[in-house]
């Protein structure tokens, strides 16, 4: 895929937590860049900075050297980083953080009532999401009443809700059963989104990505290639 | 967790509109609050009780609710009688206790009760986000409907936190008791809630900002008025008026 687009670009990126008596480096120097309609995952040890490396691609943080290149634009301010969340989802590691809405449908429904549908685009959007997902009569659950595989899959929906055309996993099988986990693979698989997946689970990552890359050191190194 | 134990069931209560619930339960609670003439709060011990049995919940239940409230009003018990000026009916030691002073820690423990009573059978008949969503639909502002939710949403997850910590504290074989120890660890286990809340609340926030959140919120679900609750809510606006008007018409 080396003629294809790039969509995402991190150019010597480095990161660290400062704290009051000490300053953490977290990525040091780091490249890396994604073109639409690849599958990546990213392995690493506990506290290597995936999560990190996602808050930075959203926004989330700002890196203290490096630039971040999105849909080929330069991403610095705010205001920059408001596009890149329209059309990248972020899947995050603890759905409880996800889900705020006390139903689901309104859930659902957060993310395109952002980008401006009328609320009844937002509920067609969100049934439509939620049927492709096999979770259709959801949409009145309360969300603090579903199980934790439920949780996951109504943030996925979340996330897909909002049409993005790259989405961020950020280790989405943790604490799920088989069979969630299964259906979890099956969406991706199907889907023709470009996605990044953290994650410690290498069969998981195999079945679902084409290249893995492992982050360790501060450092991303290629960690195998399956096809 | 408490919440919502009341809000299942197909009584009458249960089925009605929610905004009328809401209308009613302010403007019975105010009169019941402010009345002091006994015929007035007679009526309303009466319509408390009736609203509780249109309501069909488990007496047992609501009878431990107000045991909670009426272990605050125990307080209201210890001193009012004596401090309160009046007529002396007896004492104990050098403390006098008056006629007005039982009257008032009296009236204070039936108004509460039948507000309580009230609430009860017209309030937790609904679950709290439908009663979230008729608030706002009576123009309550919008950052107070979502105060509500946030703290409904995020109640459950804190509990079940402090349940995991307080349960890791005991399969290190943690019991309670009147020493220091103890309390160092309660402290360690209050503020650790605190501390996981407030990450919890950034993370919170940083998802919504993933979302495209940029300040404004939206609500779903909407009510539609039926003829049932029309009819209900004249029923017991007409009611509630007689009530006050015994308070503040008649006898004048």
């Amino acid at each position: 895929m080396d003629n294809s687009e790039v969509i995402i670009r991190f150019k010597g990126i480095s990161f660290a937590y400062h704290d009051n008596q000490s300053h953490r480096p977290v990525l040091d120097d780091l490249n890396l860049q994604i073109s639409r309609g690849e599958r990546v995952g990213l392995i690493g040890a506990n506290g290597s900075g995936k999560t990190t490396l996602f808050h930075l691609l959203m926004g989330l943080l700002r890196p203290t050297a490096g630039a971040i290149e999105v849909f080929g634009e330069e991403r610095q301010k705010e205001k920059d980083f408001r596009e890149v969340r329209e059309k990248i989802g972020l899947l995050f590691q603890d759905s409880d953080d996800q889900l705020f809405c006390p139903t689901v449908a309104e859930d659902v429904a957060f993310g395109p009532l952002n980008l401006g549908k009328s609320q009844e685009e937002a509920l067609a959007i969100t049934r439509e999401v939620l049927e492709r997902l096999g979770l259709e009569g959801f949409e009145d659950r309360l969300t603090y009443k579903l199980s934790g595989g439920e949780k996951r899959l109504i943030s996925l929906a979340t996330v897909l809700a909002m049409k993005p055309e790259v989405l961020i996993l950020d280790e989405p099988s943790t604490g799920l059963d088989e069979d969630t986990v299964e259906r979890l693979i099956e969406i991706l698989r199907s889907s023709d989104l470009t996605y990044l997946i953290a994650s410690h689970n290498s069969d998981f990552l195999s079945k679902t990505t084409d290249i893995v890359y492992r982050l360790s050191q501060s450092k991303l190194v290629r960690a195998t290639k399956h096809h | 967790m408490h919440i919502d134990n009341f809000a299942t069931g197909d009584s009458l209560l249960h089925r009605l509109d929610p905004r009328v619930k809401i209308v009613v339960a302010i403007l019975f609670s105010v009169v019941v609050a402010v009345a002091d003439r006994y015929g007035c709060l007679a009526t309303a011990v009466c319509l408390a009780l009736t609203l509780l049995f249109l309501a069909r919940l488990s007496l047992r239940e609501v009878f431990l609710r107000l045991l909670v409230v009426n272990a605050f009003i125990v307080f209201l018990w210890l001193f009012l009688p004596f401090t309160y000026g009046g007529e002396k009916l007896f004492s104990i030691g050098p403390l006098d206790a008056t006629r007005e002073g039982i009257i008032y820690a009296l009236l204070i423990t039936v108004k509460s009760n039948t507000i309580v009573l009230a609430l009860i059978a017209l309030l937790a008949t609904s679950p709290v986000v439908t009663l979230g969503h008729a608030l706002s639909h009576l123009y309550v502002p919008d950052k107070l409907i979502h105060l509500l939710f946030f703290t409904v949403r995020y109640l459950q997850v804190l509990h079940l936190e402090y349940d995991r910590l307080r349960d890791a504290m005991r399969i290190r074989a943690f019991k309670p008791g009147t020493n220091v120890h103890t309390y160092k660890s309660f402290a360690y286990l209050l503020g650790m809630l605190l501390i996981k809340s407030f990450d919890r609340a950034d993370r919170i926030r940083k998802a919504m900002l993933c979302r495209g959140f940029h300040g404004k919120y939206y609500l779903l679900s909407h009510f539609e008025l039926q003829r049932v609750d029309m009819i209900m809510l004249v029923i017991m606006m007409l009611l509630v008026s007689g009530m006050a008007s015994l308070q503040w018409i008649i006898l004048k």
